[in-house]
């Protein structure tokens, strides 16, 4: 018998980002079929997934997921992760992986395990790249090779099928790897038959969970309920609604066409999309579809290009302030001439001023600064963190004491937010690899292990 | 008269699209005043290109979408996010320069 409607309830915007207990056991008494989440985003910028960190806090991660896997078990129903970690790579996956661990062991939970690695070995990245299966991303442009070399990490973004072989495999928890955002949502939906486009559509949206609804929130959960020629949309905070405003409004959030998406191995159209409210809480969707297309997998990468170290500080005298580019490109010099037996390929200094264009840096129209203090980070970037240390330090003792024409503030001229006035910041890394990767199999990048877990047990 | 865009519109933001872009997104409050705009094409790219003051290749596109009654604008990114140099990894207060426009010949 062919089923007529299936539930997916999304429980946050990001793994550890929250939800209000009473938003998800609402979803729970709604009877969901699947419960599913999104861990990550390339927002947060390279660091993570160079450095191989998570972005969200570990305590927080346990506590959204405890209740998703207890929940789960309860109902028998799947429970999906995708981009686990943040980035997805293999250190975020060992890291949530440590945390379902620990979670099953306090709570003393057994489930078959289904583990999807989102890591692209670099030899396949560089064959990909000898047979010419690598194109660029508009706007960036063709891969390099150093690019592949250099990068500390890089992931592809796996779709609905290595989700579906989980699924398949029995899978009762799923950890995965980078995954494209929706392909936790719609996985369970395209296995059981629904339509594809309705399902990606209605993924597209529940991977941000109440972002969609009004008034908005990343910590909060968002039920989708897929029927056959339409889904339907509700948020399950009584305190929010969906209204066609808000989820057409978040159609186009962080995309860049919203009426035609990319995604592996298919172009979602919603040219044809209707938006509608289905009553005073719910948002009636129909229309979308998905146009099969060649299969690409979008890669990420991210490199090391150096080490850290800022100067947090703030300017009050109208005369620095008026004088303040002068006065920088001065300190500028000073730490040339100083440093001069130092090649200046080895460091960046820049100075970032908030007041100013601290905000929109060369996108800034008002050139004119209007503010009666500046707040000023000195920033260097150098090949090593001592090297850094040294420009940040001596940029900021320079620019402190620095004399310049009409100066009434002979004793200094920033206020310093901190002792200690500098913070090694650490590895800077940045984005190296942003491209497609064609693929003949969709689930050939991404291997799967099946484990038996029982507690602590079945983790080796 | 003028008319002001914070007069009539209902959300004005910016966000990373991929790292690379930014996209900046206008929803109108009601479905005239979208209609009017669209018709007029007043959020056109000469606009865009003097309040950003960016040359007008660097706006990749502008669309117009129904289903929201919205227009978005992508820009390509100055810097990539994160990259040396970048003020905003998120893109999320690169709209500032919308707030200010201000339409004639509108009632």
């Amino acid at each position: 018998m062919k089923e007529t409607e299936i539930k997916v309830l999304s429980t946050t915007a990001t793994l550890g980002y929250g939800f209000p207990p009473e938003s998800f056991h609402a979803g729970l008494e709604r009877g969901p079929d699947v419960i599913a989440v999104d861990a990550g985003s390339t927002d947060p910028g390279p660091h993570y997934l160079g450095a191989g960190v998570s972005y969200v806090d570990r305590k927080a991660t346990y506590r959204d997921l405890s209740f998703m896997l207890k929940a789960g078990r309860d109902l028998k129903i799947p429970v999906l992760v995708g981009s686990a970690g943040g980035s997805g790579a293999e250190p975020h996956l060992r890291w949530t992986l440590e945390i379902v661990r620990e979670i099953a062991r306090e709570e003393d939970l057994a489930f078959r395990l289904a583990v999807i690695h989102g890591e692209i070995d670099k030899e396949v990245v560089f064959r990909a790249f000898e047979a010419g299966q690598i194109s660029p991303l508009p706007p960036t442009g063709p891969l390099a090779r150093e690019e592949i070399t250099a990068s500390t990490h890089i992931v592809g973004q796996m779709g609905v099928e290595p989700f579906i072989r989980a699924l398949k495999a029995g899978a009762e928890v799923t950890v995965a790897g980078r995954s494209y955002d929706p392909a936790m949502f719609a996985a369970l939906p395209i296995m059981r038959g629904f339509d594809p486009g309705l399902a990606m559509h209605m993924g597209k949206i529940l991977e941000c969970a109440a972002i969609a609804a009004t008034p908005g929130s990343g910590g909060d959960c968002m039920m989708g309920y897929l029927r056959e020629d339409h889904f339907l949309l509700e948020a399950l905070n009584p305190k929010r609604r969906c209204t066609t405003t808000s989820v057409g409004a978040h159609t186009l959030y962080e995309k860049s066409n919203p009426y035609l998406l990319p995604g592996p191995g298919f172009l979602l159209d919603l040219r044809a999309a209707r938006f509608e409210q289905y009553n005073e809480r719910m948002v009636k969707v129909s229309g979308s579809r998905l146009l099969p297309t060649p299969y690409h997998i979008k890669l990420e990468g991210s490199k090391r290009v150096g080490f850290r170290t800022i100067s947090v500080a703030g300017a009050r005298d109208p005369v620095f302030i008026r004088k303040v580019d002068e006065i920088l490109q001065g300190v500028r010099l000073r730490v040339e001439e100083n440093f001069s037996d130092i090649s200046k390929e080895k460091y960046r200094l820049l100075f970032h001023l908030y007041g100013k264009n601290g905000v929109m840096g060369r996108l800034e129209p008002q050139k004119e600064v209007t503010s009666h203090e500046l707040g000023v980070v000195i920033e260097a970037i150098a090949d090593s963190q001592d090297l850094a240390n040294t420009i940040c330090g001596f940029a900021r003792a320079t620019l402190l004491h620095y004399g310049y024409p009409g100066r009434i503030s002979t004793a200094g001229n920033l206020a310093f937010l901190y002792s200690p006035s500098d913070m090694a910041a650490g590895e800077v890394y940045q984005f190296s690899v942003y491209h497609l990767m064609k693929v003949e199999d969709p689930c050939a990048l991404f291997p799967m292990e099946i484990r038996e877990i029982k507690g602590d047990k079945g983790w080796e | 008269m003028g008319v002001k865009l914070t007069d009539i519109a209902a959300v004005i933001r910016s966000k990373n699209s991929g790292p690379y872009e930014l996209t900046l997104d206008i929803i109108f409050k009601d479905r005239e005043w979208y209609e009017k705009i669209k018709e007029a094409g007043l959020i056109n790219r000469s606009l865009i290109s003097r309040i950003y003051g960016l040359p007008e290749e660097k706006i990749l596109d502008i669309i117009e979408f129904d289903p929201a009654g919205a227009i978005k604008i992508n820009l390509k990114r100055p810097i990539v996010s994160g990259d040396i140099g970048d003020t905003d990894i998120y893109g999320a207060q690169q709209h500032g320069p919308l707030l200010g426009i201000e339409f004639s010949g509108l009632d």
